[in-house]
């Protein structure tokens, strides 16, 4: 049996492409419907064959831990935990969003660029509402097009890179045809919205909510006002998992960031793991190219150092504890920093503070235990195996 | 060795440092307070750049006073007087609170030993009372229904290990990422090829001590623990059941035992089990979910909380259930502080203040032999 | 059209699009206090995929409940 966790575009991939070879697999993800991030509520081509094939899905259930040994993992679903053996594994968990700390980034309507695009998929509507979306990477502008598409007023995308740098990302579409197409096609949908680059949140403010933002362009500063704003960074792998149970043989990882990349990586798990390493040899090429185009992106977005002043000393930096950025200053590593001040402790377990910390002060993120996401403790206790 | 040699090594000429103390757990940090609060001149190194990051970051932090012996029992309620003195003084960090702590009593037979206790504490002017079988239900409304009764014993408090290590540490100087690989009578190696002399060097290395003093009669014991997201009220005490002294000592197979402590947070701490014979510090699904199987025995509710982390630690186990406090047998001016089992956090201020009574000749409220390292221990079992 | 169903938002009956999540219902209903940080501060959604743990509020009496994964339900009671 092949478990695959994760049924976004690499998850989905992997299995469609295992099936194809013959192998019985198990679809978990902790989502209620197929499609992960990129896909969330949409229909294509890989969802549409997926949702068709009779593989299982079993949705709304968390990986909340995993045993290299006896090869199984716990999952948590609402109607209770349940325990999966499997032969083989894939990991396609995906990626979340970076997210660095600024002045006011914890008011209520701040929202990740990803996060409100994703709330918009499952129902909220923006119409009318006015946006700021700022950040770095293509992911903000396509974010402005879904935006603007459910008739949001997107005020001004801030782009910290340079104009230089993405002149160097422009060549690398061009060796790119249908990412330069996809790029035509964004670029007329966020057409209005003035594209600034060398800019960036500076700070929040508002009574309770956010009300305006205050943005950066050199020696320049202005505010805009806004409804909501809309902040990503790039993206951070959800390898938690994978990091916990990397000593297996029988663990393939899959999946990056990007889309393309994702795909060809689930593809070419998903042949490998059934048997059939030989099916992905014509997927290798084109993998290496849409590897070279990842390593260029994030060699454009590379952020920049500007960013590590933005918080002030009374800035928090761990949402759930509330630790301030200068309380954390005082500390060498991310342990002696947890230990001391709570900074980690919390429910998202340094999901988002871990990164933040990692980009301000350097410091490696903590060690992984059981629950590798916080369960209910009756989901820790004895299981029965399917 | 008398009070007066070690004046003279305190002043010896060419030492900067009167004491060094090797090890910044809760046991090291209270000792620097202890030498330092009376005039000399301290220095903690830890191989670690974190202040209270061995079992000290590990531990539950219950400030318990128990009767396993009259040794124990002297200082566990000595070192609960010195806790209650220091409270005032502790930072909200610290998380000092004052819950009071509950033994459970399941049945009839475990109700005989509540009353045994409770004749013992009330005998030696503890504060204590005892709760039948509605009171403990009041007193706990998650508890079970059922249970026999219990025994409060009104003094005890929690706090968190680490920030109270780290007050205690406030003003010492501190030698971060430091490992001793070898100990004298005038001072110490560290593993970077450095020496440092001192007069008298403390040993509060917790479990590692026997990689520099190898014959210690010291093994490491394992611990499991879970914490919650926050549930403010849903725990009022810390309560233990009274199975636990079974599994307290019980030397040789894994136990778990049902034992929650509430914290100022509102979050709910989790225990326990031991294990000896393992160094690995992994969670072991099998011992966690055997511990979280237990608590759930006593409090049915805790299955719907939401569980954010888990973790393992190590006690310092010795084959009396006493720690080792005092001199060194094979080493002038050398003292050890170690061998604290689960009351570590309980006993460190006793301990610190025991040992700087010996190293200054001063007078002692409890007397130190129990603890001496140098004791007669029956064969480990 | 999805068809509507009610919820209660701090005792307030609320009608809002079956097949949404909890979190989408209340930014829908203006909606941004959704739960008091630890100093005191309002948070509300910022991840909306499950993981920053800042869209919690109560959900039937269940506290910590994330609620950009959780759909409607017909009666649901909801405390931010
Ligand atoms: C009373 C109390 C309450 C607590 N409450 C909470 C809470 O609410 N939330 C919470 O999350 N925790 C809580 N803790 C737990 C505590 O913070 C730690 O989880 C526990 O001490 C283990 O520490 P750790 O995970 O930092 O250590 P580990 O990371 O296990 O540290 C072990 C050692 O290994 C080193 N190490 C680990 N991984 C690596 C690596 N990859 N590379 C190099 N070195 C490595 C570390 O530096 C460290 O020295 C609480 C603890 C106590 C005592
Ligand atoms: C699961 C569990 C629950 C517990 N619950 C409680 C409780 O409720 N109440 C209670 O009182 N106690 C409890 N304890 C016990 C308590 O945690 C310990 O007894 C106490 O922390 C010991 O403190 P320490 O300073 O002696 O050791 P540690 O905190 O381990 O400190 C020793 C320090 O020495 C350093 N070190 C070691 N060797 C060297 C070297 N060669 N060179 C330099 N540095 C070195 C280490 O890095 C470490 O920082 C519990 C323990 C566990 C595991
Ligand atoms: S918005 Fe982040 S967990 Fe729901």
């Amino acid at each position: 049996m092949i478990v695959v966790v994760g049924a976004g575009p690499a998850g989905i991939a992997a299995a469609l492409r295992a099936q194809e070879c013959g192998a019985r697999v198990t679809v978990v993800d902790d989502n209620p419907a197929p499609g992960g991030q990129i896909w969330r509520g949409d229909s294509n081509v890989w969802l549409t064959r997926f949702r068709a094939s009779g593989i299982p899905f079993i949705a709304s259930a968390r990986v909340i831990t995993g045993d290299a040994q006896a090869q199984t993992l716990l999952v948590e679903t609402p109607e209770g935990a349940r325990k999966l053996t499997w032969d083989k594994l894939i990991i396609a968990a995906g990626s979340r969003e970076l997210f660095l700390p600024f002045p006011g980034w914890t008011l209520p309507g701040v929202f990740g660029a990803g996060g409100l695009q994703a709330l918009a998929k499952s129902g909220l509507s923006v119409a009318d509402k006015t946006v700021v979306i700022g950040g770095t990477g293509p992911l903000l502008l396509a974010v402005a097009a879904y935006l603007r598409q459910h008739g949001a007023h997107v005020k001004l995308i801030a782009e910290q890179a340079s104009p230089a740098g993405l002149a160097g990302f422009a060549k690398e579409l061009l060796r790119n045809p249908n990412k330069l197409l996809q790029g035509v096609a964004l670029a007329r949908h966020i057409a209005g919205s003035p594209y600034v680059t060398n800019c960036w949140i500076e700070s929040a403010t508002g009574q309770g909510r956010l009300e305006a933002v205050t943005l950066r362009q050199g020696r320049r500063t202005w505010t805009e006002r806004c409804d909501f704003a809309a902040i990503g960074y790039g993206l951070v792998p959800d390898n938690e998992l994978a990091t916990f149970l990397m000593n297996s043989p029988n663990v393939v990882i899959a999946g990056t960031g990007e889309l393309n990349l994702a795909i060809l990586e689930g593809e070419i798990a998903g042949f490998t793991v059934a048997g059939y390493p030989e099916r992905a040899l014509g997927l290798y090429g084109k993998r290496e190219k849409a590897h070279r185009f990842a390593t260029a992106l994030q060699h454009t977005f590379a952020l920049r150092h500007e960013l590590k002043s933005l918080p002030r000393p009374d800035t928090i930096v761990c949402r759930c504890e509330d630790v301030t950025f200068g309380l954390l200053c005082e500390f060498p590593n991310s342990r002696a920093a947890k230990l001391h001040t709570r900074c980690g402790m919390g429910p998202c377990q340094g999901r988002i503070c871990g990164p933040a910390a990692e980009f301000l002060f350097g410091w490696n993120p903590g060690s992984l235990r059981p629950p590798l996401f916080p369960a209910k403790i009756g989901s820790l206790m004895p299981a029965t195996t399917e | 060795m008398d009070a007066q040699d070690h004046q003279y090594n305190i002043a010896l000429p060419g030492t900067t440092i009167d004491a060094l103390i090797v090890g910044a757990g809760i046991v090291g940090a209270a000792c620097a307070r202890e030498l330092s609060l009376a005039g000399l001149k301290v220095t903690v190194c830890d191989e670690s750049d974190v202040i209270g990051g061995g079992a000290t970051a590990a531990g539950m932090g219950h400030l318990a006073v128990m009767d396993d012996s009259e040794a124990q029992f002297a200082l566990t309620s000595y070192s609960q007087t010195l806790w209650h003195e220091l409270s005032p003084q502790l930072p909200a960090e610290a998380e000092y609170l004052p819950c009071g702590s509950l033994w459970v009593a399941a049945d009839a037979e475990e109700m005989e030993e509540v009353n045994r206790k409770f004749r013992f504490y009330s005998a030696r002017a503890i504060r204590v009372e005892l709760l039948d079988e509605q009171q403990i239900a009041e007193a706990e409304p998650n508890l079970r229904p059922g249970l026999s009764g219990g025994l409060l014993m009104c003094a005890a408090s929690v706090c968190y290990p680490p920030c109270a290590a780290a007050f205690l540490m406030k003003r010492i100087t501190f030698l971060p990422g430091r490992r001793v690989i070898a100990v004298s009578s005038d001072g110490v190696d560290f593993a970077d090829g450095t020496r440092l002399a001192a007069g008298l060097t403390i040993l509060a290395t917790g479990t590692e001590i026997t990689r520099l003093v190898p014959n210690a009669p010291v093994y490491p014991r394992k611990g499991h623990l879970l914490i919650t997201d926050r549930y403010p009220g849903f725990l009022n005490h810390q309560l233990i059941e009274l199975g636990y002294l079974k599994s307290a000592h019980s030397t040789e197979s894994d136990s778990v035992a049902f034992n929650v402590q509430p914290r100022q947070t509102g979050q709910i701490l989790i225990g326990s089990s031991r294990q000896y014979g393992t160094e690995d510090p992994a969670t072991e699904s099998h011992m966690l979910s055997r511990m979280l199987a237990r608590a759930v025995e006593y409090m049915p509710g805790l299955t719907e909380l939401s569980a954010i982390r888990t973790w393992t630690g190590f006690r310092a186990a010795t084959p009396d259930k006493l720690p080792l406090i005092g001199p060194c047998e094979s080493l002038n001016n050398v003292y050890l502080a170690t061998g604290h089992e689960g009351l570590g956090i309980a006993t460190s201020l006793a301990t610190a203040r025991l040992l700087a009574d010996h190293i200054l000749g001063r007078a002692s409220a409890i007397s130190l032999e129990p603890y001496l390292p140098g004791r007669r221990f029956a064969a480990h079992g | 059209m999805a068809e509507c169903i009610v919820i209660r938002v701090n005792g307030h009956a609320i009608s809002v699009r079956d097949g949404i999540t909890v979190a989408v219902a209340l930014l829908q209903a203006d909606e941004l206090h959704f739960r008091t940080s630890v100093t005191g501060e309002p948070r509300a959604p910022l991840c909306g995929m499950g993981i920053c743990f800042e869209c919690r509020v109560t959900i039937n009496g269940h506290t910590h409940a994330r609620s950009c994964q959780i759909l409607v339900r017909e009666g649901m009671q909801v405390v931010t």
